[in-house]
């Protein structure tokens, strides 16, 4: 499990792709930090609110790749011949996507910090507002990931987690109007709800429990996908 | 070590194994042969662990792929068809990856892989990006991939496939070498390599077994079987119609023109008999001037396609 993340960890930070898109992700929160700032108040906690929709479009292109490509160059049999089992390996794949996240959160202490050092007001609320947000990456790199076992085209699997994300974030804007028992679904799957409510520094069990069982779910099902395809491929 | 009972593999319709059981005692090397789409690479795939089967059981040093996938895969070093690389890895990094995936004892694995790297001479190139190396050095590291962990049994699938001449000698060193202590399945479409490498054969085609025997006494069989290449100077309707007519000629033809009323032929002989002086005497009768007549080792399709028309007929009669 380890193995297999701290290899894909160290393939992402061979590649460009982890510093671009962690240089993407820390540009667009400055971009959003600098007037908070400018306003006088430089509450992280409302940047924080505002940023977590751009992990739609982060998430995806760090993810897609993960197992798409075990897929298409044949190592999957690599792997699924070694004597990890296969959870072990889709947690280990997951973890080394998370793990990139991470950098994106442990560099944005940074903001914080300033805040801190010009002797400006940090809220408590900071606090559940980084465990919503971590929460919820780990929810989109779980997306990322079971895209990624859905088909060998990495652009495909991109595309995937990104329908799959945006539509989990708007579907309580038309949860209202759909009503009825879809309308529920729509209302209880919506991240953008759930999300809000960490940002607004509440911290509640229902909502920890969601995200973490949504991520658990996303890896299951990744396991099915994979096992499923053994049995049908030709 | 490796005992496989009434295997069978569907894709959907397609049978691609079809009841297939054969056993390999502990330090054998099997030879597996048959043609593109035989089934070979299915059963290897299902021996390792990659593909479940559809019925019947494989058992590793006593224990079942299905109930214990681990102690299976433990004891299990597998070449692909196609190498499982990750190009973007060194050599010494991938090997150094794929040891932990195959849980290798940590404190031993820098002497481990350096003993393998030199083993299937990849030391030179331990630094170098997988990326970058040819398909010879690829199929090297494929090896080396394989032989991690130490494993009792290597099941590799066309372990020759892209090597230069030079490098297939070493390479069948190799693997011969370790099969001192190892039992090794082998498939091939090279059939000296059998004859030189393995103790006993399994000949599949459609995946069905046709034949099971040591590499000697399959090409004792088949030697019955020879064929001649002619280059004669003539009118090609009269050579071609007095070759067919000597007795013991099986099937007769043109293939291509070499030069101004010079034609290449191919010609099939059913019995050992040697009737090359006949054919020499026919052609002098009718003037056709023979420039040259070679007969061609039974390739493995010639033995193939004999072994299916006449054991594979047999097997079914005795049923």
């Amino acid at each position: 499990m380890l193995a297999v993340a701290r290899k894909e960890i160290a393939g992402y930070f061979k590649s460009p792709i982890a510093y671009v898109l962690i240089g993407v992700y820390v540009l667009i929160m400055s971009i959003y930090f600098h007037p908070a700032l400018k306003a006088g108040y430089g509450d992280f906690v409302d940047v924080l609110g505002d940023i977590g929709v751009f992990l739609i479009f982060i998430i995806p292109i760090l993810t897609m790749r993960i197992l798409a490509e075990d897929k298409k160059n044949g190592t999957e049999v690599l792997l699924l011949t070694s004597p990890t089992s296969l959870p072990r390996i889709v947690i280990g794949k997951f973890l080394a996507t998370f793990t990139v996240f991470l950098v994106i959160v442990v560099i944005s202490f940074i903001y914080p910090l300033i805040v801190v050092i010009f002797e400006g007001v940090i809220t408590i609320q900071l606090v559940g507002a980084y465990i919503g947000f971590i929460l919820l990456g780990a929810a989109f790199c779980a997306v990322g990931v079971f895209s990624s076992s859905l088909t060998e085209n990495q652009i495909i699997a991109a595309v995937i987690s990104l329908v799959i994300m945006f539509a989990m974030w708007i579907a309580d804007q038309y949860a209202a109007t759909v009503g009825g028992v879809l309308g529920g679904i729509m209302e209880w799957i919506s991240v953008l709800s759930r999300y809000k409510v960490f940002t607004d520094g509440l911290l509640t069990l229902e909502n920890i429990v969601f995200f973490l069982s949504f991520t658990a779910l996303m890896l299951y099902l990744t396991v099915r996908v994979i096992e499923r395809r053994r049995w049908v491929q030709g | 070590m490796i005992e496989i009972k009434n295997l069978v593999k569907h894709y959907g319709q397609v049978v691609a194994v079809d009841d297939i059981s054969f056993k390999v005692k502990e330090g054998e090397i099997l030879g597996f042969l048959g043609p593109n789409g035989s089934g070979k690479s299915t059963t290897m795939n299902i021996i390792t662990g990659y593909l479940p089967s559809t019925s019947g059981t494989v058992e590793v040093a006593g224990y079942d792929i299905t109930t214990h996938p681990e102690e299976v895969k433990k004891r299990i070093g597998y070449l692909p068809e196609q190498p499982p690389l990750y190009k973007d890895m060194t050599v010494t990094e991938y090997l150094s990856f794929v040891s932990d995936l195959k849980k290798a004892p940590k404190s031993k694995k820098k002497s481990e892989l350096s003993d393998i790297m030199e083993l299937v001479g990849l030391t030179d190139h331990r630094k170098r990006l997988i990326d970058n190396l040819s398909k010879g050095y690829r199929q090297r590291v494929g090896l080396a991939q394989a032989l991690v962990g130490n494993p009792k049994v290597l099941i590799l699938d066309e372990p020759t496939v892209g090597l230069d001449p030079k490098q297939i000698v070493e390479i069948r060193r190799v693997i011969k070498g370790l099969a001192t202590d190892r039992t090794i399945i082998l498939s091939t479409h090279i059939l000296p390599e059998v004859s030189m490498i393995c103790e006993r054969v399994v000949i599949i085609n459609k995946g069905k077994i046709v034949a099971e025997d040591t590499p000697d006494r399959l090409s004792a069989s088949l030697s019955k079987i020879a064929k001649l290449n002619l280059t004669v100077k003539g009118d090609k309707d009269k050579v071609l119609k007095t070759l067919g007519n000597i007795p013991n000629v099986r099937y007769v033809t043109m293939t291509t023109k070499a030069e101004d009323s010079v034609f290449k032929y191919v010609l099939e002989t059913g019995s050992d008999k040697d009737i090359r002086e006949e054919i020499f005497y026919k052609m002098a009768e009718i003037k056709a001037p023979i420039l040259e007549i070679r007969p061609t080792a039974a390739t493995l399709e010639d033995i193939f396609i004999s072994v299916v028309s006449s054991d594979g007929i047999k097997h079914t009669e005795e049923e």
